[in-house]
């Protein structure tokens, strides 16, 4: 179980979150949804430690992670960032291997490139396991990444626009790699998300913030309502419903931002 | 675990295609060892007395003999420091671009040459008596540390990306430069002509004693650099991903600035500014085995060793008995041999 409370992180003078709250278990995927700049990134750093909350706890399982070691929290929850720079080659193997590291004191074991194999393989990247990780599409890279949070071996994983840049194809893979994972490691997975559909359909709670706090959060359906899309995103938008999830369509914007 | 038997044939393919790689990554390092030597014994034997490659290689193991003392006190003691030094700037060149997340940074291109070069330059313009060399050494050394510390504090005042330590040390690398220029301006002929031989390198003045205390500086942080040089694969996929996997990043960067100038620092203040070595060696060894640490920096040490000692082979062999500097011959095959690199690249850097 992870619980947030109270989160409050000021940036260069502006409130970045403001007293934001979550919680989800196991077996669960949350979506974080809102605006540019409404939080989402930094809420999720906060969360994995990346950044420091001005206030504000985070519980995993009951502990705070501000107390705990930063290679325990490693083992605990995993990130994907948005984006990875790449200055210096790097074999796929070796990308997804670096997802080993809290576990590793000099030199990977037998069993760590056995995982790293083993995932390789079964999220169809064997044949380019050996390739320059540079030299892969965005949506073969997004996977490796994806496969290296995998390696990760954590209860909880977050996941920075994963499917951001992707091709529908590789955006339906990466989001069923992670759905599927969740359901049968039992993990927790939080996502930042700009697609509101995707969103819908793939998690259980989805949360709005907007500039920098909670707006609402609920199960898919609550939470995606034309009052919502409107005083959040600015959009008037129709909301349809398929297979239980709310499907949305964004009409025009309307009226002026208020922030 | 039963994994099924399909399955556990993929995974242990992928794993021996793996272990092939570092089978050949491992080769590589064997080969440079072999090479190391073969360009050791070349220069064992050439000098400006006539002893060849078997009476040389005989004399290592004499007592006594003019071949001996040739052997023993000009040629070996070379050899051994040109080795030291290119392993040193090289390991230093690889820390600083991993740390710093950035293929152009180097000892030099962060200023810690040439403030070390100042630093030589006031110890010969207002040093003198009976151990001037060790003057100039030490002040070298001083002014290294000196400036890696500046970029330190620049980095804690602000943020410490990556970016504002490049910047900090190319700002330092300019300062200090025109300073060693205003002391040449206003130096004596006698004082030009020391500072000019030590920025162009040199490692014809050392002896066993320089070479005793070089080793300690460059070869004792080597096991804590190669701990670390996981750390050093996941600074290059970020600092986010990096501090998500368990590295304390700050941390890292700080003690391997700290680490890396000290190693330059004992390389350069005995023998002054060897150029190029300590960016070159780290991508030309990334060409060929690509960029995992734990590979890349026992490697670009040997590349750098191997560098080094052919270039002062060449140098005092080329137009012999006339000597040419060490510095010079290094940028003259490195930057030719690094132009060639650029245009080969088939990837924004290799």
């Amino acid at each position: 179980m992870l619980r947030v409370h109270g989160l409050h992180f000021r940036y260069k003078n502006i409130d970045a979150l403001k007293h934001v709250g979550i919680g989800l278990n196991k077996g669960e995927v949350l979506s974080i949804v809102g605006p540019n700049g409404a939080g989402k990134t930094t809420l999720l750093k906060c969360i994995v430690g990346i950044v420091k909350p001005d206030n504000g706890t985070v519980l995993i399982d009951g502990k705070d992670t501000s107390r705990m070691k930063r290679l325990d929290l490693a083992r605990c929850i995993g990130y994907v960032p948005q984006s990875t720079p790449s200055k210096f080659p790097i074999t796929v193997f070796d990308a997804v291997l670096m997802g080993r590291r809290p576990y590793i004191v000099w030199k990977p074991s037998e069993r760590d490139l056995e995982v790293v194999a083993d995932l390789l393989r079964s999220m169809g990247l064997e044949d380019m396991a050996l390739r320059d990780f540079d030299h892969l599409s965005g949506g073969q890279k997004q996977k490796v990444l994806l496969a290296r949070a995998f390696a990760q071996d954590t209860d909880y994983l977050l996941l920075d626009e994963p499917t951001s840049n992707l091709d529908l194809r590789h955006q339906m893979e990466v989001m069923e790699m992670i759905s599927g994972m969740v359901k049968k490691k039992g993990m927790a997975a939080i996502l930042a998300v700009h697609d509101l559909n995707l969103a819908s359909r793939f998690s259980d709670t989805v949360v709005m913030l907007n500039a920098g706090r909670v707006f609402c959060s609920g199960k898919p359906m609550e939470v995606m309502t034309v009052e919502n899309i409107r005083s959040v995103y600015g959009v008037e938008a129709t909301i349809n419903q398929n297979d239980g999830n709310p499907y949305i369509l964004p009409i025009r914007p309307v009226g002026r931002l208020k922030k | 675990m039963c994994i099924p038997h399909f399955r556990y044939f993929y995974m242990q393919e992928i794993c021996e295609q793996y272990r092939g790689l570092t089978g050949r990554k491992v080769s590589f390092m064997i080969l440079l060892v072999v090479l190391l030597s073969g360009v050791g014994l070349i220069a064992l034997s050439q000098g400006a007395s006539s002893v060849g490659l078997k009476d040389s290689f005989a004399a290592l193991f004499e007592d006594s003999g003019v071949a001996h003392a040739i052997v023993w006190k000009l040629r070996l003691p070379r050899i051994v420091m040109a080795i030291l030094v290119g392993c040193g700037l090289a390991i230093a060149g690889t820390v600083f671009q991993a740390i710093l997340r950035n293929p152009l940074a180097s000892p030099h291109t962060l200023g810690i040459g040439s403030s070390a070069g100042f630093g030589a330059v006031m110890a010969i313009v207002f040093g003198g008596g009976l151990y001037k060399e060790y003057l100039i050494a030490g002040n070298a050394f001083l002014f290294a540390l000196l400036s890696s510390s500046l970029i330190l504090g620049v980095a804690k005042l602000k943020r410490s990306t990556p970016e504002t330590m490049i910047l900090a040390g190319i700002a330092m690398m300019f300062f200090f430069s025109s300073l060693s220029s205003l002391f040449q301006y206003m130096g004596t002929m006698e004082e030009v002509h020391e500072i000019v031989f030590w920025f162009f390198g040199s490692l014809s003045k050392v002896g066993w004693k320089e070479i005793s205390m070089a080793s300690v500086m460059i070869l004792l942080p080597i096991p804590l650099l190669l701990k670390w040089s996981w750390d050093f694969n996941l600074l290059a996929a970020g600092d986010e991903s990096a501090k998500a996997l368990g590295v304390n990043v700050t941390r890292i960067r700080m003690v391997g600035l700290v680490v890396a100038s000290l190693i330059t620092a004992g390389a350069i203040c005995f023998t002054g500014v060897i150029g190029f070595i300590g960016l070159v060696s780290p991508h030309i060894t990334r060409m060929v085995i690509g960029g995992d640490h734990r590979f890349l920096l026992p490697a670009s040490a040997l590349v750098g060793s191997v560098l080094v000692l052919t270039a002062d082979t060449l140098g005092r062999t080329l137009w012999a008995p006339q000597v040419i500097p060490i510095g010079i011959v290094t940028s003259f095959i490195g930057v030719p041999f690094f132009f060639y690199l650029l245009m080969k690249r088939t990837r924004e850097y290799w």
